[in-house]
């Protein structure tokens, strides 16, 4: 195990955290949508659905990815668990 | 006979680009090449002091651009090697002196005389950068292995891909191969994977490059230092001349590839 951890140090390593840490603000700055604008886009999402369908609102996440050079926005929204969905409405 | 005009940029400051132009200007014109280097940092000229010219400046860049001498006036001559020349920017003036227009004139005169025109351009993204980039035809970026430096380098390359020049090459400086080896400092193919350009060359940490500006002497004058010989085959590889990249922080490299194995 401790050769294990040795060869794995580079994950834990201060390089490591620095490629992270730019894959993630690179991501944010190509797209030119800041974390805090991000949050505002989900809300406002969450809100535009739950028009249409019930949703889980506390367990949406969207996300900015890039592969190459293609960026993208992905969101998963899950729906609200099917016992409160079947519920009468009043 | 039209030389291609080369600029050296970065977005931040202080990774190097001006000692990259000064050692390219000098390694390109020890192989017999005629060139001239450009300090397009009006305001806070500094190529010349790299370059050790600084007690021969009469007239600069905006001088020509004004009209106050002729393009050979403000040409100097390096002290060594007869075929390497500066244009000296202004020290006492900004950046909107010269506009991208005049940089494209200015170096459509020079290309007839010199087989490269070296621009060194200010750090930022705004006029001083953008006078550098418009006349360029290849252009360098200048970058350390740190996040700050990274990603500055990414927003220019995404202005130079703006403006449909060339894509971009990729100088890395200031790499320290100590550090690399322990994981505390980004590999080459860490930045290149996170930038996806082309890489022209790594130099490493050198102490000769302070020595060197000490004195004005660019290391690419000194047969024994590594950043020197580093910028050398930088050059070389701009001449179209196909030089292997040696491997700076690989004598580690068996372990690196066991342990990426045990990752999956």
């Amino acid at each position: 195990m401790v050769i294990l951890d040795w060869l794995r140090g580079r994950e834990r390593s201060s390089a490591h955290q620095a490629k992270e840490r730019l894959q993630l603000v690179l991501v944010h700055d190509r797209a030119d949508l800041p974390p805090g604008k991000l949050e505002a886009l989900k809300d406002d999402l969450i809100e535009v659905l739950s028009r249409h369908v019930e949703i889980d609102s506390r367990a949406v996440q969207i996300s900015l990815t890039r592969e190459r050079n293609e960026q993208r926005l992905i969101a998963n929204i899950p729906l609200a668990p099917a016992r409160a969905r079947r519920r009468p409405l009043n | 006979m039209s030389a291609t005009v080369v600029t050296v940029t970065s977005g931040k400051g202080g990774v190097g680009k001006t000692t990259a132009t000064a050692n390219l200007g000098v390694a390109l014109a020890e192989a017999e090449q005629r060139v001239v280097c450009i300090d397009a940092d009006i305001g806070l000229r500094n190529l010349d002091v790299v370059m050790g010219l600084e007690n021969r400046i009469v007239y600069d860049l905006v001088d020509i651009v004004e009209g106050r001498c002729k393009l050979r006036q403000a040409m100097i001559k390096d002290k060594r090697l007869g075929n390497l020349y500066l244009i000296p920017a202004a020290q006492t003036r900004d950046k909107t002196a010269v506009s991208p227009r005049d940089m494209v004139k200015l170096t459509d005169e020079l290309r007839k005389d010199f087989d490269w025109v070296l621009i060194d351009s200010p750090a930022g993204i705004e006029r001083g950068f953008r006078n550098a980039l418009a006349p360029a035809d290849i252009v360098l970026i200048v970058t350390n292995p740190e996040v700050s430096a990274v990603r500055d380098a990414d927003r220019i390359i995404g202005m130079v891909e703006a403006e449909e020049k060339e894509p971009p090459r990729l100088i890395l400086n200031r790499v320290k191969p100590e550090m690399v080896r322990r994981g505390e400092m980004l590999t080459t193919e860490d930045v290149l994977d996170v930038l996806a350009i082309d890489l022209i060359g790594v130099v490493p940490e050198d102490d000769g490059v302070i020595t060197a500006s000490n004195q004005g002497l660019p290391v690419a004058l000194n047969p024994r230092s590594k950043a020197g010989k580093a910028f050398r085959e930088i050059a070389r590889r701009l001449m179209g001349e196909e030089v292997p990249l040696e491997a700076l922080q690989s004598p580690n490299g068996f372990i690196r590839r066991i342990s990426r194995l045990v990752r999956g």
